[in-house]
Formats: structure tokens, sequence, C-alpha cells
């Protein structure tokens, strides 16, 4: 039983993974394109009179919140996107009408969601070394950091796939909520800089952990305490696998 | 043990919309079952049920034994299923559409690209296997989800209108598939609105009307039923007017050389010629007017007309 589950498991994530690869230039080339400009205007256009930030040029700064910032629409776009359009050609009902359990569908789409997200992080972080020099402070927590984000949005993305009745519905969350969360997470600047109060309301963003968490890793500085900001990722990814597990045993949204 | 064993089968949906209304069903090991019923009569929300595509609102299913809410990684092994609407990623290429489907069944991919070629040669697709689903002609796409279906050979086959939109030719060639998968031992339960085939295919039937079964029997008996036939009569000369004969009444004239006539069992084609022959009307050719199946069908089927009685 636990190998014909291992090979569902692995049919699931497989396919996710040939899907985006098959539409590459639609999937990994866009964001490796938006991000290479940030660097050109933000790092070296703007940056230089922009100067030093937390003791290092501002393209250093921001090139860690960049890769997380790929990792985090990435990971959301592949599963919200694919599970939806499961949904809408209704080919999801090949996994339902098999002997595959709800687990098995959710570890499978949020493996695919995974190894996108970290693929363009990998991307990204290539075309960095054209503007920044290739420095890791711990490779080890930006290794964790990665893949915990990276499974904490591919959940998200899955949340929303699951409630989505159109495809406007599966673009409203990532415009209106996951960008603005992302903008103002700590990517361009440290929340130090902001007012107290301000401060106060960014540590409510809990993109702003990850962010940090991640840019610890390569540069040894963060806004935020390292054990605080894994133990928040953790947390979420434990409510949002509860919340993604119950929803599929409901079959809400896919079953009748 | 049944193939399928369907007790008390009740589905509500959330508009309040009473899809099936309690039905019990038992489907023999073996058996090449049809189940036939108008649109909108519960034929695919039972299946729906069964495949685990919609969720009942109560009794119980088992296939051969197994129950699907208790054992439903058993009872799913065993069920295959071919649905009505095409339900495939269109953008992937034919041959991975399969060896998938074998995947999340457990089938090792070894022996997945063995039995996906085997049943791609079988039904005709081998040649298309690299081209996106798609590309396929609406009657190919039909083979594939029958190809699908059948990669972990499963021992109920569920086919819901498997030969919708497919020509005649082909028709055939999806029937004598299915006689000979059904000979190895496959039980088959076939939903079809080509009555045609439901007669010529299936030794049991069960027909749905409004979320109830009003009959379920041997396709023998159910056509012991149908005590009247209608025919089309080709006439020789032109007819001036409709012909009155001694034992029908039920007669009605389509154009200046041909008339409907029912002919109720009591009475047979011999007496009927006679009668028509003794006025001086030659009958150059006759034939059903549809096929016995389908007349009984709409007899059993067939609602009151509310319209004209307003």
């Amino acid at each position: 039983m636990i190998r014909q589950f291992w090979i569902a498991y692995l049919t699931i994530t497989r396919k996710e993974i040939m899907r985006f690869t098959r539409i590459w230039v639609q999937t990994i080339i866009p964001p490796v394109v938006m991000v290479a400009l940030y660097f050109v205007i933000f790092g070296n256009l703007i940056g230089q009179r922009i100067g030093e930030m937390d003791g290092m040029t501002y393209v250093d700064f921001i090139m860690p919140g960049l890769v997380m910032m790929s990792i985090i629409t990435n990971s959301y776009t592949n599963v919200v996107s694919s599970f939806y359009g499961a949904k809408y050609s209704r080919h999801i009902e090949e996994m339902q009408i098999a002997p595959v359990p709800d687990l098995v569908i959710l570890l499978g789409f949020v493996s695919g969601g995974m190894v996108r997200g970290i693929s363009v992080g990998i991307a990204v972080t290539l075309v960095s070394l054209l503007f920044t020099d290739f420095s890791i402070y711990n490779p080890f927590v930006v290794l964790l950091v990665a893949l915990l984000t990276s499974c904490l949005f591919a959940l998200a993305g899955l949340i929303n796939a699951i409630f989505a009745n159109s495809f406007d519905d599966i673009t409203i969350i990532p415009t209106f909520v996951l960008t603005p969360l992302t903008y103002l997470g700590g990517i361009f600047y440290s929340i130090k800089l902001l007012p107290e109060f301000w401060q106060q309301v960014s540590l409510g963003n809990p993109i702003l952990y990850m962010v940090n968490s991640f840019r610890y890793g390569f540069r040894g500085i963060s806004d935020i305490d390292l054990s605080t900001a894994i133990a928040v990722i953790l947390f979420f990814i434990v409510v949002l696998f509860a919340t993604c597990l119950t929803l599929l045993a409901r079959g809400t949204g896919i079953r009748q | 043990m049944f193939a399928l064993e369907i007790e008390n089968l009740h589905k509500t949906y959330a508009s309040g919309l009473e899809a099936l209304k309690g039905i019990d069903l038992h489907v023999e090991q073996g058996d090449f079952f049809a189940l036939l019923g108008p649109n909108g009569a519960g034929k695919s929300t039972c299946i729906g049920i069964i495949s685990g595509l919609v969720n009942k609102t109560r009794g119980s299913v088992s296939i051969f034994g197994h129950s699907i809410d208790r054992e439903f990684i058993v009872a799913k092994s065993l069920l295959g299923s071919v649905p009505q609407e095409f339900n495939f990623n269109t953008f992937e290429p034919v041959e991975e559409i399969v060896i998938n489907q074998a995947g999340f069944y457990g089938v090792p991919a070894r022996i997945a690209r063995q039995e996906t070629e085997h049943y791609l040669k079988q039904l005709g697709l081998w040649q298309h296997r690299r081209s996106q689903a798609r590309r396929l002609s609406g009657g190919m796409k039909r083979r594939l989800m029958i190809a699908r279906a059948l990669i972990h050979k499963p021992r109920l086959l569920i086919l819901d209108e498997p030969t919708a939109g497919v020509d005649i030719e082909l028709r055939r060639t999806m029937w004598d598939f299915l006689d000979q998968i059904n000979g190895q031992g496959t039980t088959i339960i076939l939903t079809t609105h080509y009555l045609e085939e439901a007669e010529r295919m299936c030794r049991n039937v069960a027909i749905i009307d409004d979320g109830e079964i009003i009959q379920n029997t041997s396709m023998k008996l159910l056509l012991k039923q149908l005590n009247s036939e209608t025919f089309v009569l080709y006439l020789r000369d032109d007819l001036a007017q409709v012909p009155r004969l001694q034992r029908l009444d039920n007669i009605v004239q389509l154009d200046h050389h041909s008339i409907e006539v029912e002919v109720p069992d009591s009475c047979s084609i011999n007496d009927l010629i006679h009668e028509l022959d003794a006025q001086g009307i030659v009958v150059e050719r006759l034939r059903n007017k549809v096929n016995r199946l389908e007349e009984l069908f709409v007899k059993l089927t067939s609602k009151p007309d509310n319209s004209s009685a307003a």
C-alpha cells in the first residue's frame, strides 16, 4: 500500500514538474527577466544613490529579498494555476477516481509548487551574480527557509485554487494580498527605517519573517530573531496544511 | 458477491434537487449491464457517487463487496470509469495521460509503459501517442478515455455514453472491443442514449427515471413487456386515404406512399399484410419505426403532457 501511494505521489509530482517545464517560457523566464530589471533599476541605477543599508551596498541588501519574492510568487502561482486548471478542465477527476488519498494529492501538488519556486529561486540567484558577489553566510538557513517558504505558499495557493470558481479568483489574492505583503515585507528596506508604529504593524506581515530569515542566511543580518522567524513560518505551514487536508477531505470545490 | 451493490442511495444537491431517491441496484460479476434513463434522470449522479466524484447524501455502495466509504482504496482499485465528458489535460501527450493514470493506481513505470503500449495499439491510438490530446478527433478522445480506464485492469468498468459522437464504423469496433473485455471477465456497466447499442450488448438492464429505478430486469424480460411495435410501411401506389383495418386502429399516414402502423402482439405481420392486400394495397417494404428497446423506453419514461391540459 505504501509503495502504491509512493508511486502515486511521484506521478503527481512528476506531472506537475512536467507541466511547468513544458511551458518554461511562461513560467521560468518572466520572473528571471523581472528580477533582472529590479537589479538594474533598484540595485544599480537608484541603489548607487541610496548608498549603504545595514552596512552593505543596496544591491547586496535587496538580493535575498528578490530571490525570496520569486520563490513566494512562483510556488503560489504554480499550485493555484495548476490545481484550478485541473478543476476547470476536470482532469482533477483522474486523481479523484483513483485510489489516491487526499494527503498524497496534497503532497504531490505542494511538491510541484516547491520545485518551481526553488527552480526559479536558483535561476534568479544565478542572475544576481551579474550584479552582486556571491556569498552565503549560512547555507543551511538559506536552504531551510527557501524550502519552508515555498512549502507555505504552495499550500496557500492550493487553498486559493480549492475555493476559486473562475480565473479571476486565482488572480485576486496574488494581486491584492500577496504582492502588497511582499513589497511591504522588507525586501527593499529595513524596518528599522520605519517609525515605531509602522515597525509594529510590519511585524504582522508574515512575509517579513521569511525575507529577513532568508537575508540572515545570505548576509548574516536580520530585523527579526531567526528562531522566531522559523517558528512563525512553521506555524503557518501547520495551519495551512491542516486546512488543505480538511478541505480536500470534504471535497470542497471538487466534489458536489 | 455482486460486482456492484447499491443500497438505498440518496443524493440531494445543495440546490435542493433530489437527484437520487433511494435506489437499489445489484450487478452480477461478469455482467454486461445497461443503466438507462432520460437526461437528468440521475444516471450520471449515480456513476459520480460510485466513482468518488460526487458525495452521496446517504445509502451504501460496494464494489466486489468493498465499501466505497470504509475500504475506498480497494474499492477504487477495482473500478475503471469512462465519463461522459472529456476529463483529461488536453495539452498532455496521449501516452503521458495513460501512463500517469497508471501511476495514480500505483502501477510501476515499466509495467505502465508496457500496458499503455498494449491498450493504445489495441484501440488504434499508438501512432498518436506523442500527439497532444487536443489534436485527437472526438472518437479518438473517447478511445483514449477507454485506454486510460483500463490501464490498471479494473474488474468493473463503467462507461458513461462511450460512443457519443462516434461514427458507426468506429462504434462497431468499440462494441467488439467491449465484448472482448467482457468476455475476459470484466463486468461492464453501460449508459447510452443509443438504445440499439444497449439492446445489442447488454444482458441485464435498469431504467432510472426521476431519481428512481423503474425497471431492473434482464433485457429479454424487459423486451417481452413490449406488447406492440410500430412499423413504417412503404406502399407501391398512391394512397388516397388511411385504410381501415379490422384489428388495427392506430394507423397514421405519413405521405402518399407510406403509413405508420402500431401492431399489437395479438396480431402478426402476416395478418397486417393480408388485410392490406385484400384492399388492394401493396406493401413494397417495411421497417421498425424505432428499435424495440427504444419504443419500450419511451413508453416507460414518457411523462403526461401538461402543456395541453392547461
